[in-house]
């Protein structure tokens, strides 16, 4: 609830499109220095029963030119539990496992040029910027000796799952500087993008350090028919299956029914 | 034309979903089975997730079963008196199924199980058949003239207490043997996603000693509860029942059902289940070589919290 007021603002301050934009580099230019202002075209992307997946274009401005641009867009964070087939008698089976608490749902970052030409490892750690330096926390019971190696493992295979399900995608050189001080970014969302409240982290980076940041909210949410059909389901499971149920009945009577003179 | 399924959460290709539900639909009209054993692995291969597909197509063949239902009841050939004493068994075992398959989810193993049961029973129903039909096919080109035969045979089955009366299907035996038929097709249902015909209707004939006229009309009377447990508890329990993907299947399934049942006494009996044998024997096969094969990926991801 505390991104509320900061979501209002971002929403009040550029209500979308190049317009607004262009009146926060004006605004950027009469503020303190290193300041970066970055806003969506959209705050909200709605999944409809025909969504195919979207784009959502990122606007924004700098006040001292030069440097690089960083934009890393995070999911929800979830617990995710990687699973490791292992051959048992000629069959493959789900052996061993590591769960790993605070992995996001989704998470791209799209920069300027590629991330280690720009800044050197402590700083997009620091950060949390970039696939190799994203935090994934090993969940391992108390009293028990993690495995540092099989961990790095399992953690290598996440990453490797995730993008072939093209929700970790990473994008070099996808960010555009238009002038010496505007840039932009098209965020690119996957047709199986999953719901939740996402945070877009915009990181300026000059002479090996970040010198300006900014968040801004994205809320990714179910709409219409399909986003109706969950809620309830999850909501009121018991009258939910009472339906499903029913329905299923009712229409295999009708069938029934209908061909029954052919 | 894409439509976004809201329980499996993934966008599929409608028309592909409704010509698969008529191609299962024409074969399950073909061969008088309910098709589900085609349905659950083939909506895995889709990419669906395996307990929606489990818990859907439970759905589905609730409305499948009514429809077959009512078209044997017309023509009388149902025994309901051995129906219940059935469903009695096949209640317990769906509830007892969807138990187990939530533990099996749980332990991340439930993929493999579905695997496993359904080479198993596919491998040995679908050789049975091959072999059965292949036998009466050589006998047919023999022109051996078939024996008289006896109402039913008399096994070990007969020696069960509890002994009950069932007048459509003219038999006196031991209401556990039913009740326990029943039982294994509820557990069927709750784990594989079938109605379990195909392993219904042989132990009815071969082991109670059912006419076979009775048979099929009886076991799809029971289905309807079995099914019905399964897809409710389904839905309820673990949420994995997806009304937009049910009502896709079932349209497409209904229509495809209606031509398959016409084409089916162009067919000799023999040949028809000698088809239905290969196919059975084919999905086995599949299944079967992608539990040995070295899979492209030996990691695999669960997401324990889904993001509400």
């Amino acid at each position: 609830m505390s991104r509320r007021p900061l979501l209002i603002l971002g929403a009040a301050l550029l209500g979308g499109g190049l317009l607004p934009a262009l009146a926060a580099l004006l605004w950027s230019l009469t503020a303190r220095a290193d300041t970066l202002v970055a806003d969506l075209s959209s705050h909200l992307i709605a999944i409809t029963t025909d969504f195919r997946g979207t784009e959502v274009v990122l606007f924004g401005a700098v006040d001292r030119p030069g440097g690089d641009i960083a934009v890393v867009v995070s999911g929800p964070r979830t617990e995710v539990t990687v699973r490791r087939k292992e051959r048992v008698a000629g069959i493959w089976v789900n052996r061993q496992s590591q769960t790993f608490a605070g992995v996001p749902a989704f998470y791209t970052v799209a920069t300027t040029r590629p991330l280690d030409q720009i800044v050197d490892p402590p700083v997009l750690i620091r950060h949390d910027i970039g696939l190799d330096y994203l935090v994934l926390r090993p969940v391992v019971e108390e009293g028990e000796e993690p495995d540092v190696a099989a961990i790095a493992e399992f953690r290598e295979a996440l990453i490797r799952n995730k993008q072939r399900d093209r929700l970790y995608p990473q994008r070099a050189g996808t960010v555009n500087f238009l002038g010496p001080q505007l840039f932009r970014t098209n965020i690119v969302f996957p047709t199986n993008v999953p719901v939740g409240q996402y945070f877009v982290d915009v990181y300026q980076l000059r002479d090996g350090d970040v010198v300006g940041a900014q968040t801004t909210p994205l809320v990714v949410s179910k709409a219409g028919v399909g986003a109706e059909i969950f809620e309830f389901a999850h909501r009121q499971p018991l009258a939910y299956a009472i339906l499903a149920v029913a329905a299923a009945i009712l229409s295999g009577w009708l069938a029934g029914v209908m061909f029954r003179k052919v | 034309m894409q439509v976004y399924l809201p329980i499996a959460e993934m966008s599929v290709n409608a028309l592909l979903i409704l010509m698969m539900g008529g191609g299962v639909g024409f074969l399950s009209g073909l061969f008088g089975v309910g098709g589900g054993f085609l349905m659950t692995p083939l909506l895995i291969f889709l990419g669906v997730p395996p307990a929606i597909a489990v818990g859907t197509q439970a759905n589905q063949l609730v409305a499948a079963s009514v429809s077959g239902v009512l078209a044997h009841m017309r023509r009388g050939t149902v025994d309901f008196r051995m129906g219940f004493v059935m469903m009695a068994g096949g209640t317990l075992g769906t509830v007892l199924g969807v138990w187990i398959f939530g533990l099996l989810q749980q332990i991340g193993q439930i993929d493999l199980v579905i695997s496993l049961t359904y080479v198993l029973f596919l491998g040995s129903i679908g050789g049975l058949m091959l072999v059965e039909s292949g036998r009466a096919m050589l006998r047919r080109r023999r022109n051996a003239a078939a024996g008289r035969r006896k109402l039913h045979k008399h096994n070990w089955v007969h020696g069960l207490p509890l002994k009950m009366r069932f007048p459509k299907s003219k038999l006196y035996i031991s209401a556990v043997a039913p009740a326990a038929i029943g039982f294994v097709g509820g557990l069927l249902v709750a784990i594989m996603g079938i109605g379990g015909g195909f392993l219904l209707v042989p132990a009815m004939i071969y082991l109670l000693g059912m006419p076979t006229a009775v048979v099929a009309g009886t076991s799809l009377f029971q289905i309807i509860f079995t099914t019905g447990v399964a897809a409710f508890l389904q839905a309820w329990q673990n949420t994995t029942v997806d009304v937009m993907l049910a009502l896709l299947l079932l349209v497409g399934g209904v229509v495809g059902a209606q031509f398959g049942s016409r084409m089916s006494g162009v067919l000799r009996g023999e040949q028809v289940r000698a088809l239905l044998a290969l196919m059975v024997l084919s999905v086995c096969l599949k299944l079967g070589w992608d539990l040995v094969s070295r899979p492209v990926d030996l990691y695999s991801l669960t997401v324990l919290q889904p993001p509400l």
